[in-house]
């Protein structure tokens, strides 16, 4: 492996961890008195995990995994978050007379 | 690889493409609100992003036709995705920085800032 | 030459990232988070590309493809639920 792809490799193991952190991390209390809490932060930091997490497979030269990654991962799993969380939220301030 | 004129050419493209990147991450950080963070976020960074590709393609040849797909890719949609989101957030009432609502002429009429 | 050239690059990229990652860290708001990703992604397009070119293989570039079509409609997603339409 050369010295460019390591330090690269080096970087992007710092950021993922920085993701992660963020993606698990308990919201501040003003965040958390919205209607969502700290739930959409936590979707785009969990998507950001899976965009570092598919440069990676691709340094171990895994470029087909590194796309279904990136397709699923980073694409689909988030827009399927964002459009729960959209249909809950309409659901909630509609208010709740039919469950 | 050796120095031919068009490697050179190929490796100064991409170190210019990689500086537009990073000016565009040292607006995102420097910039005073959202709409300016948008500015610095996509427009600096589409033209870094090009200038790489464009860099990319000197130093490889073989690889000019996917390049040129995702550098056509990025031109058509990274301003459109910017536009949007500017539009989200205008509406969803994110507030301005009062740097940069300037009017000169409601302060020489004696209002105030 | 180009070697270091192609270094000096990769360096500037990295440091793109660890400043758009400062802004996704730090943001106030969600939408400062959703143009931080964007950034994101287009600096993690740039990196592919330059992987592709020091291991000097064509076909890692489709990732970049995917990646490219991929952010577009990421953002407008996450547009369309920061405007409280979806």
């Amino acid at each position: 492996m050369s010295p460019l792809l390591t330090g690269m490799t080096l970087v992007l193991c710092v950021a993922m961890i920085v993701a992660a952190l963020l993606a698990i991390r308990d919201p501040s209390p003003e965040v958390a008195k919205t209607d969502t809490g700290g739930l959409p932060i936590a979707i785009l930091a969990a998507g950001l995990v899976s965009l570092i997490a598919s440069i990676l497979f691709l340094i171990l030269a895994a470029p087909d995994v590194a796309m279904t990654e990136a397709a699923i991962g980073s694409g689909l799993t988030t827009f399927l978050f964002f459009f729960v969380l959209g249909r809950i939220r309409r659901h909630e301030t509609s208010g709740d007379n039919h469950d | 690889m050796i120095d031919t004129p068009l490697n050179l050419l190929g490796a100064l493209l991409l170190v210019a493409g990689a500086a537009f990147l990073l000016l565009g991450g040292l607006g995102l950080v420097r910039m005073p609100d959202l709409f300016n963070r948008i500015q610095a976020g996509t427009k600096a960074t589409t033209l870094g992003t090009l200038l790489s590709l464009a860099g990319v393609a000197c130093l490889q040849p073989d690889w000019g036709l996917k390049l040129l797909l995702i550098g056509l890719f990025i031109l058509f949609t990274n301003p459109i995705s910017s536009q949007v989101l500017a539009r989200a957030a205008h509406r969803s009432g994110v507030e301005k920085s009062s740097l940069t609502s300037i009017d000169r002429l409601a302060e020489d009429q004696g209002a105030q800032p | 030459m180009v070697e270091i050239l192609v270094y000096l690059a990769a360096t500037l990229v990295g440091l793109a990232l660890l400043l758009a990652l400062y802004r996704f860290v730090k943001g106030p708001s969600a939408a400062d988070r959703v143009v931080a990703f964007d950034v994101l992604t287009i600096v993690g397009i740039t990196g592919i590309v330059l992987v592709a070119l020091a291991e000097g293989r064509g076909i890692y570039l489709d990732v970049a493809l995917v990646y490219a079509l991929l952010s577009f409609l990421g953002v407008i997603v996450i547009a369309r639920y920061l405007e409280r339409g979806l």
